[in-house]
């Protein structure tokens, strides 16, 4: 349990650097934030007025810690185009983003746990050079196109499935699956195809490790060396390297939100730049860079987990 | 994996050499390969030209990222101490965003426009290229040549560029047509997304969302844009993977 909390504290300093990366990125950089919300046609006096009331006219390292201030007690804000505290905007959003981030993973671990094992033991085989080649197309394949292609497919020509929107599970699951299934799949489907290759090259390595050679030399059966010893090994590598792919599934999660008009996280984001909403622009930002410091938080405990051989100090 | 090398090569040059000078935004008229998009304009051609965007935001992209990444993940390996403890946080810093997030963040405050998603793309790949020069350099500090160099007097910049730099090339090298694909996927998702090349400027991102608002009505939109994003992609891998075979050898990996 210490363990946990422990690495729990350290998510705290990435989620300063975080804000403050975010904080120079969009109040810095682009200058005058007051003539960037008003845009071009924003009147020098309503400029004046607009900077007095959030406070820009004071100095950047007051700002700064007013900000963090904020931010501490969870106060990310009020969005000008909602009119709503950007926090509650952000909380309503959440399931959808997860829905969908957690759908895609689901498919992506079900097509490629299986899909790399069977190619690692059959190495080179048809299977395997089609397993090769599919990830590799797969990893070529834009996930906004994947997603429009799906929706050609199985909206447009055949409509089974819904063209956008969402359903909270909470309501009617069925509906909720239905309008999740593209957009997981769309993103499942690219991830697998990373994932396959990592689970294939992980397997591989176990298989030629002395370990297995001796367990086969002893007379075990092949599918029991694998299971007992091979897989488990095998998923330490696969573990640290998915990790990284959380990276994309979060992006290819934004996307496809604006692809299959799901009212999330990522969408937020966009309607907030496209409006200039700087406090939504800054509050979604930080919150979709904290989940995924979070999600590699919960990747280093699991491996902690698995590989017993591990311990932190 | 030695036939995906030579194959490779002509996969990648595919675009520039096959642009069509006369393919302007031309309204609807003569045979359209491709079909017109809702303005009358050619998709050929438009897909054509699209290339040239994709072609020029990755190499822009990468030589931001590894020419200011390169230099900093050399400069952190080989002095190591304090300078390279503070600008391994300062890459951490950027490396605690999801990439996609991050060029989205560096384009929101800059602006949308093929030249802003250049420089957000090349903020990406800095702590990439970064990492890697610096994991590279420390590997290659220890080894024996370089210390015969430091002994024999050289100065330190030259024991950088004449020892180190070309021992560390392979892994960059390849590290670059990896990073030239993900930049053109990357200006893809953020022009579909409007946040990248501007209407009129052609790019396969853009097309696509066009398409999309389109598809009941004209599905042959939505096919071609794709399709030339996955040629390219497809074909930077390729040469990637066929590169890293080619460099590997010759560096003596496993």
């Amino acid at each position: 349990m210490t363990l946990v909390v422990r690495r729990l504290l350290t998510v705290a300093p990435t989620v300063l650097v975080v804000a403050t990366v975010t904080f120079v990125a969009l109040q810095v950089i682009p200058g005058d934030v007051a003539e960037l919300m008003l845009g071009m046609e924003g009147q020098t006096d309503d400029i004046a007025r607009l900077r007095k009331e959030f406070g820009l006219d004071r100095p950047l390292l007051v700002r700064y810690l007013d900000w963090l201030g904020h931010l501490v007690r969870g106060n990310l804000g009020t969005s000008v185009t909602y009119r709503e505290p950007v926090m509650h905007l952000i909380i309503a959003r959440l399931p959808v983003t997860f829905s969908v981030a957690f759908g895609a993973m689901f498919v992506a671990v079900a097509l490629a746990l299986p899909l790399g094992i069977v190619a690692a033991r059959r190495a080179w085989s048809p299977i395997d050079l089609a397993v090769l080649a599919g990830s590799q197309l797969g990893l070529a394949v834009p996930t906004f196109w994947m997603g429009i292609l799906l929706l050609l497919g199985f909206a447009a020509a055949l409509p089974i499935f819904p063209l956008q929107g969402y359903v909270a599970f909470t309501r009617d699951p069925l509906q909720w699956i239905r309008h999740l299934a593209l957009p997981a799949l769309a993103l499942g489907l690219e991830r697998a195809a990373a994932l396959a290759r990592l689970v294939r090259a992980s397997v591989l390595d176990e298989l030629s490790r002395d370990y297995v050679r001796t367990a086969r030399s002893k007379g075990l059966a092949g599918p029991y060396v694998l299971r007992r010893h091979v897989l488990l090994n095998a998923l330490v590598p696969v573990l640290t390297v998915a990790g990284l792919q959380l990276g994309f599934l979060l992006g290819g999660t934004i996307v496809l939100e604006q692809v299959f008009g799901l009212p999330g996280l990522g969408r937020l984001l966009l309607q907030g730049i496209y409006s200039r909403d700087l406090a939504v622009v800054q509050g979604a930002v930080i919150t979709v860079a904290v989940i995924f410091a979070l999600l590699n938080l919960a990747v280093d405990l699991l491996y902690a987990v698995v590989d017993p051989r591990i311990t932190y100090d | 994996m030695a036939a995906l090398a030579v194959l490779a090569p002509l996969l990648a040059p595919y675009e520039p050499t096959a642009i069509d000078p006369a393919g302007r935004l031309s309204p609807p008229g003569d045979a359209h390969p491709m079909g017109t998009d809702r303005l009358g304009r050619d998709l050929f051609s438009r897909v054509l030209y699209g290339g040239r965007v994709a072609l020029a935001v990755g190499t822009v992209a990468v030589s931001i990222g590894a020419g200011a990444g390169v230099p900093l993940g050399l400069l952190s390996g080989f002095r190591g101490g304090r300078l390279d403890a503070v600008l391994m946080r300062l890459v951490d810093g950027l490396m605690a965003f999801p990439a996609l997030l991050l060029a989205i963040t560096v384009v929101a405050a800059l602006g949308p426009g093929h030249v802003q998603v250049m420089t957000a793309i090349g903020v990406v790949l800095i702590p990439i290229f970064a990492r890697l020069a610096r994991a590279q350099t420390l590997a290659t500090r220890a080894q024996e040549f370089v210390l015969a160099a430091h002994a024999a007097g050289a100065k330190e910049l030259r024991i950088v560029l004449r020892h180190i730099l070309p021992n560390v090339a392979g892994p960059l090298i390849v590290q670059a047509t990896v990073a030239f694909s993900g930049a053109v996927l990357t200006e893809a998702s953020l022009s579909y997304l409007g946040l990248g090349t501007q209407p009129p400027i052609p790019s396969w991102g853009g097309m696509l969302q066009e398409a999309r608002d389109v598809l009941f009505v004209a599905r042959w939109m939505a096919i071609w844009p794709g399709v030339a994003i996955v040629t390219a992609v497809l074909g930077l891998n390729l040469l990637g993977d066929g590169l890293r075979d080619l460099l590997d050898p010759r560096l003596g990996r496993q």
